[in-house]
């Protein structure tokens, strides 16, 4: 199965913890697409810097723009205000990691 | 060629220049390369307000475009401001808030943004509608504002009829706008994102990214063109006048 990896950007006033972050992400998912469309989009969370808000994550490649507007609705986390941005898309994580080096 | 993209509706409190400047920031810091801010036809503070925003944007890097929101509630009205306003603005949108402003909206070529009201009640956008507006020139703006703070049912009703005036527009060819109508920094989303958005109510990618960059810029640039000092009619331009023509 094909993947895409996104590195995303946390854009708050307070920093959250992995599980939060995720739960969030999740929460978003399924109140879009319910637990069916969510079991398609295979979200792994691959890497979390909570000191820099950045996050990486891993998806079908079918179902990005899916993650894409799931993770814009997002607007906050543990009940605190908060947005959440996608900075890079990859096919390899060895290419985002590069990409978002390089935007930076 | 590289895409630019526009949002043509951000609301910040437009008497607190420091967010304002906030959220031109953040929307330069986004992507955006041309904004348009609302700001109050008063004759005093129109010009000051106008001058102070393009001062922050141009600081940005970012175009800005002046816009009145028209919020009329006879058709009547609707046709003396837009006779007072039409050439003091870039951008003109009416807020529909009845069925009798929102006709008379959509067949007036002077209008640029039809902008319906979030009660479900008070959409006025059907094939009648659209076929005027199609005549016209008036594109439909969706605001992506209300998908992000909905939950629930109301957002579930929203997304229906949306998808319901997505496909109305497209079949009238009723160019579609969206832009953020967002109040605060944390309510902007990238292009890409409020283009992922919009396929939420069925716009393809394609019409999802011209709603969000050909179509604002198509309507910005044809108004500049008619507000331009050479303008004389729809294709019609002063090239050279007085001693220039000899």
């Amino acid at each position: 199965m094909r993947r895409r990896y996104l590195a995303l950007k946390i854009d708050a006033k307070e920093k959250f913890e992995s599980k939060e972050f995720l739960d969030a992400l999740w929460s978003a998912i399924l109140r879009l697409y319910g637990e069916y469309g969510a079991s398609k989009i295979s979200l792994t969370l691959v890497d979390y810097d909570e000191e820099k808000g950045l996050a990486v994550i891993r998806v079908a490649h079918t179902e990005l723009e899916k993650v894409r507007a799931a993770i814009a609705t997002i607007t906050e986390i543990n009940a605190k205000p908060s947005a959440v941005h996608v900075l890079k898309v990859s096919g390899t994580l060895k290419a985002l990691y590069r990409k978002v080096r390089t935007s930076h | 060629m590289r895409r630019v993209f526009a949002d043509l509706n951000l609301q910040p409190n437009i008497g607190d220049m420091e967010q304002a400047r906030r959220m031109i920031a953040k929307a330069s810091e986004l992507g955006y390369h041309l904004l348009a801010i609302p700001v109050p036809p008063s004759p005093n503070l129109t010009e000051k307000y106008v001058q102070q925003l393009r001062g922050i944007c141009q600081e940005n890097a970012i175009e800005f475009a002046s816009r009145l929101n028209l919020k009329i509630k006879t058709p009547k009205e609707l046709l003396q401001h837009l006779r007072k306003f039409r050439r003091k603005f870039e951008i003109i949108a009416v807020i529909c808030e009845s069925k009798a402003v929102a006709r008379q909206a959509a067949k007036d070529h002077r209008v640029d943004l039809l902008n319906f009201s979030i009660d479900p009640h008070r959409r006025f956008f059907d094939k009648a509608e659209a076929e005027l507006a199609s005549n016209s020139q008036a594109s439909l703006e969706i605001e992506i504002k209300p998908l992000l703070t909905f939950k629930g049912p109301a957002r579930i009703r929203l997304l229906s009829i949306l998808r319901k005036e997505a496909t109305i527009a497209k079949k009238f060819q009723v160019p579609i706008v969206i832009s953020s109508g967002a109040t605060s920094e944390l309510l902007l989303r990238k292009p890409l994102e409020m283009a992922a958005l919009s396929t939420l109510f069925d716009l393809d990618k394609s019409s999802a990214l011209d709603a969000v960059s050909k179509n604002p810029l198509v309507i910005v640039k044809r108004n500049r063109e008619k507000l331009s000092p050479r303008f004389v009619a729809p294709g019609i331009r002063l090239i050279r006048m007085g001693k220039d023509c000899s």
